[in-house]
């Protein structure tokens, strides 16, 4: 039998590497060890995620359009049914730190090819990355580099490139941003033609040579006659660049960091662990697993639980799994698709290339009520498959039960959540209220799911 | 202070999809509407006149008598350069204005901001639909969104009332003061506090309200309606958003269309005739944008993007005519074969701004622009 502090930490790690895991999967990841399951999130074995079926019950996914709601029902089912749970994060944690958005590019099929593409090498060579990135219509159309001309340099790319994507500001200057745009000109997407009157028409990229200035060019202390490529070596020799990357796995793996346009100003909340993880990227030409590995496996990730405010994505995505709420036939997908905007985070529409602020900035009086609502009525649902195991769970040994037992074993199998004294108290007397509690049947099933759905409704449970 | 000594308040309805200008207020006197519109025409006699020239599509009865009565500016070519003809990208260019870049804050979650720049009340801003539109986003603004009012709250899933007011109780408990818990802890306990106020507040209306109107079944009808009961409830909110769509109608227009402002024009009359026999008319206007219009000549059953369009300002307290100019028709004068626009959307933004709101409008619309004068009746 595992430990309740195994349970906890196993529960932690499947939060933050995955979105989250039911009560029998954590106990048997338990028994197979910690190590051995971080080893098996970075180099998943699952099947990936059956798209047959997706697209078998929810053609409208496969539709090439401009609206990104088939886009977001598609990567819901993705991270709902996935069993490669962190190959999905990893995914996600790219979206935020690479945001493209469809209120732009208008052609949501490419910002899924984006998409794929963190998915099939998030884990991989972080350089492969950046240099898909320039190449990838979606993130070409977004940044303007399509408008990026030998004769005329268009900044946005350029500039993106190296303050949201690869060093910070304050690590480069206004020249290094013209003279990195100069030698991305010419990087641009095959006939441009306008949407209208022909409709959409898929995007592809190609470098034009007559575009594409090919004079020398001075760039972070360099000189030479620099294409896209050569930048890019050039930004991954920075100590900067590793340090940026480092930071932003630990604001979206461990805890909470400041808003990214601050990180010029604030120091990492915990600049050890920052130094320790750049190391291992430039240590390892700057492949991602290692420094996952090393993440997953360190004492300020282990001792980092509910330190995060659960991001909407988490919330939905947790929350679906764990109720077991979504099968590939149900045509309540789509409507499922939006969930996660209407609690905040519209995936797949960031607010700005900045991608989305974290943290406390999820939770806003508007967004609480939706955030609430969404895990409560789920959790509260006895017909649900996971919330019966759940309720199983809570009521699985002795004949008796106190209602500070029943609260405790709630909160147990909700989280672990940790919860205060004052919050505590009002669960217990909730239950309380409700008089004696009789095992198994209706009732018990009742109170043990109204008992989820107050504690989903509690201010711990925002945190993960 | 509006007519009625109360504070000004603002009611968006947004026509989602790209509502046809040219089939909207069609130039009934002009031959190159029956040239370009050789499917979709509207016979010249059934055109609701509003003057020698310009008349109202046959389904806008009830707009045609707000017109009529004075209340209704209509504003003619609307839009911005260059026109992206894509839904996602226009309507962000709307609500956030910002045409060149793109934008994070919405113009009704600064002008909130101004408005309750401490946020002590958190119903404020009213969002009647699912999602909030990024028009009323902005850092430090809270907006409720009701996706339905009469069961807007928190723990709705609790079928039983008593024991969700009981449990509503423990919520509150739950969230009062906790030193020394952490900002974020403490953060959260008073947005907790405040969502429980607001869904409280929000409850109110339904209760209080009564009216001898009866609005129709339309999705837009019952989002009017909601606001009506909040804004008759006197909650204090000051700006209220909804949509109703969709306008897009690449097919099967002449149907489509006919049936949308059918149902926008009932709403908005219903609604309106609601607020009056509530005497709760005089400190609030409406306005109505969509974020293009459409292709001047239509592709035999529908027409495609476009680009000016045209809006309406509604309330007693509006000078009720037309602004701004009709767009030229000749086929040369169009760009891209859509009418040009010739009045910019922030200028308008800007009327509602300063003139109704009383707020400043640059540094919410971005900078300066030409502000037809439709409010002061």
């Amino acid at each position: 039998m595992a430990s309740r502090e195994d349970i906890a930490l196993m529960s932690h790690l499947m939060r933050r590497a995955g979105f989250g895991a039911s009560r029998d999967e954590i106990e048997q990841m338990c028994e197979q060890g910690y190590e051995v399951t971080v080893e098996q999130l970075l180099n998943p074995t699952g099947p990936p995620v059956d798209e047959y079926d997706l697209y078998r019950h929810h053609p409208i996914t496969e539709v090439p359009g401009g609206a990104a709601a088939p886009g977001q029902a598609a990567w819901l089912y993705f991270m709902a049914t996935t069993q490669r749970p962190l190959e999905e994060k990893m995914t996600l944690f790219w979206h935020h730190v690479f945001a493209t958005g469809n209120a732009k590019v208008d052609n949501c099929f490419h910002i899924m090819d984006q998409i794929a593409m963190f998915r099939s090498q998030g884990m991989g060579s972080y350089r492969d990355l950046l240099k898909g990135l320039a190449a990838d219509p979606a993130m070409i159309y977004w940044l303007d580099n399509n408008e990026n001309h030998k004769h005329a340099p268009n900044e946005n790319w350029g500039r993106e490139l190296l303050e949201l994507f690869s060093l910070g500001v304050g690590n480069y200057t206004e020249k290094d941003v013209f003279e990195c745009s100069r030698a991305f000109t010419g990087w641009t997407l095959d006939a441009k033609m306008p949407r209208y009157p022909y409709g959409r028409f898929p995007w592809k990229f190609v470098f034009r040579p007559e575009d594409h200035d090919y004079s020398e060019k001075t760039f972070l202390g360099q000189t030479g006659n620099f294409n896209g490529e050569d930048i890019i070596e050039i930004v991954l020799q920075q100590e900067a660049c590793s340090k940026f990357i480092a930071r932003h796995l630990y604001n979206f793996f461990v805890a909470d960091e400041p808003q990214v346009p601050a990180w010029n100003i604030e120091e990492p909340r915990n600049p050890e662990a920052v130094e320790m993880m750049a190391k291992i990227l430039v240590e390892n030409d700057y492949e991602i697993k290692p420094v996952l590995r090393a993440m997953f496996n360190s004492d300020f990730f282990k001792e980092a639980l509910n330190q995060k405010v659960k991001s909407p994505v988490e919330v939905v995505i947790g929350t679906l799994r764990g109720t077991g709420d979504l099968t590939g036939s149900d045509p309540k997908l789509e409507a499922l698709g939006k969930e996660p905007g209407y609690l905040g985070q519209d995936i797949l529409d960031p607010p700005s290339v900045e991608g989305w602020h974290t943290g406390r900035e999820w939770i806003n009086s508007g967004s609480l009520v939706k955030r609430v609502n969404f895990v409560s009525d789920r959790v509260s649902d006895t017909s649900l498959p996971g919330v019966q195991r759940m309720v199983e769970h809570v009521g699985n040994n002795g004949a008796t039960m106190s209602a500070e037992e029943l609260v405790d074993r709630c909160l147990d199998i909700m989280g672990p959540v940790e919860v205060s004294d004052l919050t505590k108290h009002e669960l217990v007397s909730n239950v309380e209220s409700g008089g004696k509690i009789e095992l198994g049947g209706e009732s018990f099933s009742q109170r043990t799911s109204e008992t989820f759905a107050l504690i989903a409704a509690t201010r711990e449970f925002q945190f993960g | 202070m509006a007519g009625n000594g109360k504070p000004p308040v603002l009611v968006i309805l947004q026509l989602t999809g790209g509502n046809d200008y040219f089939n909207t207020l069609i130039p009934y006197n002009d031959g190159n509407y029956y040239d370009m519109r050789p499917s979709l025409q509207v016979p010249q006699d059934r055109v609701l006149k509003l003057d020698d020239t310009l008349g109202m599509h046959p389904a806008m009865g009830p707009m045609k008598e707000i017109y009529d009565s004075g209340d209704m500016a209509i504003i003619h070519g609307i839009g911005y350069a260059n026109s992206p003809r894509s839904h996602f990208r226009s309507m962000d260019i709307w609500h956030t204005c910002e045409p060149d870049t793109v934008g994070t804050e919405g113009w009704l979650g600064r002008a909130l901001r101004e408005i309750d720049p401490k946020g002590e009340n958190p119903v404020t801003g009213v969002n009647v639909d699912q999602a909030l539109p990024r028009a009323l986003v902005a850092p430090g603004v809270s907006v409720a969104s009701v996706a339905d009012l009469s069961t807007y709250g928190l723990l709705t899933s609790i079928e039983q009332e008593d024991q969700r007011n009981q449990m509503l109780q423990r919520f509150a408990n739950m969230y009062g003061p906790a030193v020394g818990t952490g900002q974020v802890m403490e953060y959260l306990g008073q947005t907790g506090l405040d969502a429980l106020k607001g869904a409280d507040i929000l409850k109110v209306a339904p209760e209080q309200y009564s009216s001898s109107v009866e609005y129709g079944s339309s999705p837009i009808a019952k989002k009017l309606k909601d606001i009506a009961q909040i804004h008759t409830a006197d909650v204090g909110t000051r700006v209220f958003y909804t949509s109703h769509g969709s306008f897009d109608t690449h097919a099967a227009q002449a149907a489509l269309h006919a049936g949308l402002w059918t149902e926008v024009s009932e709403a908005v009359a219903d609604f309106w005739d609601d607020l009056r026999e509530h005497d709760a008319d005089q400190n609030v206007i409406m306005f109505m944008f969509s974020e293009f219009g459409r292709r001047v000549r239509d592709n035999g059953s529908g027409t495609d993007h476009g680009a000016a369009g045209a809006a309406f300002a509604i309330g007693p307290s509006i000078k009720g005519g037309m602004y701004s100019e009709y767009p030229q028709t000749r086929p040369e004068a169009l760009e891209q074969g859509d009418l040009v626009p010739n009045q910019d959307y922030r200028g308008v933004y800007s009327t509602i701004l300063e003139d109704w709101l009383h707020l400043e409008a640059a540094p919410i619309v971005n900078g300066q622009f030409e502000a037809p004068a439709f409010i002061g009746a």
